[in-house]
């Protein structure tokens, strides 16, 4: 099975990359884009069985910094 | 004084420190990370500046899951004293033992010169060598030096007396211009810039020696 996690940075948490894209866009002549945040996709394979809880667990000890990070999970 | 230096496979700052640490006097015990305990009887532990396991995933969040800081935690628990520069600063957030977390720096560039600080509080084990406001010059070299917390945890850190270091002129974006920050029992310091890189004539700046030696006076009479 595989499990897929996003990582993005917490809204109100500024986003200098996402900010650097957004300004980059602008210049390439694509007006009107207000807003860029950027985050990591994660692609785990994982063995059958293993519950959305442990994935969770993956995420708060390593995967994610909360301090920071907002995740979710997608389980297929 | 009994000193142990954490070594991460992409650790560069571990043997300026423990040199830092020598010749403020310590004994300096160097641990790699596979280690499960840190050596008896010690005083304080630093964690060095570098790029541990390649900065991958986020800056020292592999390091912070080592089974060396598992040893690290509870020494920090037992009110043990520990030091984090830099990528160290960045391990000691990621552990959750300090507040915060480093982001990259607000203008995407990697930052290597010397800047200003201002001492926050110099009633601090570390900082005791400082007047609170006076101002020293060292080294910075970071990516992601981007200091955050919430507003409610910086009151608090503003509140308690616990940012250590500020910048002059923030370099980097962090958050209330912080470099670095203290634990709430003021034994665990993390700070971006690198004192060890000012402690000798040849470096072209001695503004870090007081805090070592501050160090050692508190940890010899302690």
């Amino acid at each position: 099975m595989k499990a897929r996690v996003h990582v993005m940075l917490k809204n109100g948490v500024l986003d200098p990359q996402g900010e650097a894209v957004r300004h980059a866009l602008g210049q390439l002549g694509f007006d009107g884009v207000n807003g860029v945040r950027q985050g990591k996709v994660i692609e785990l394979d994982l063995a059958d069985g293993t519950t959305e809880a442990t994935v969770k667990e993956m995420c708060e000890k390593l995967l994610a910094n909360t301090v920071i990070e907002s995740y979710s999970i997608e389980l297929n | 004084m009994k000193a142990a230096v954490i070594v991460f496979p992409g650790s560069n700052c571990d043997r300026d420190l423990a040199v830092a640490f020598e010749r403020a006097g310590a004994d300096v015990t160097m641990v790699w990370h596979k280690d499960t305990d840190l050596p008896a009887g010690l005083d304080i532990v630093g964690i060095p500046g570098g790029f541990s396991f390649g900065d991958y995933l986020r800056c020292g969040a592999i390091a912070a899951n080592s089974p060396i800081c598992k040893s690290l935690i509870a020494h920090t628990e037992r009110g043990g004293y520990a030091m984090g520069i830099c990528n160290g600063f960045q391990v000691l957030t990621e552990t959750g033992i300090l507040p915060g977390a480093l982001r990259r720096n607000a203008n995407l560039k990697y930052i290597c010169k010397t800047v200003g600080l201002r001492v926050e509080n110099a009633e601090t084990p570390f900082t005791a060598g400082y007047e609170t406001g006076q101002e020293i010059n060292i080294p910075i070299a970071h990516h992601d030096g981007n200091y955050f917390v919430t507003d409610e945890k910086l009151a608090q850190l503003q509140g308690e007396g616990r940012v250590a270091f500020t910048y002059t002129d923030n370099p980097n974006g962090s958050v209330a211009d912080i470099a670095g920050v203290i634990s709430k029992n003021r034994r665990v310091l993390g700070m971006m810039p690198h004192p060890e890189r000012a402690a000798d004539e040849r470096h072209g700046g001695t503004d870090g020696v007081a805090m070592f030696r501050a160090l050692m006076d508190q940890l010899v009479t302690a």
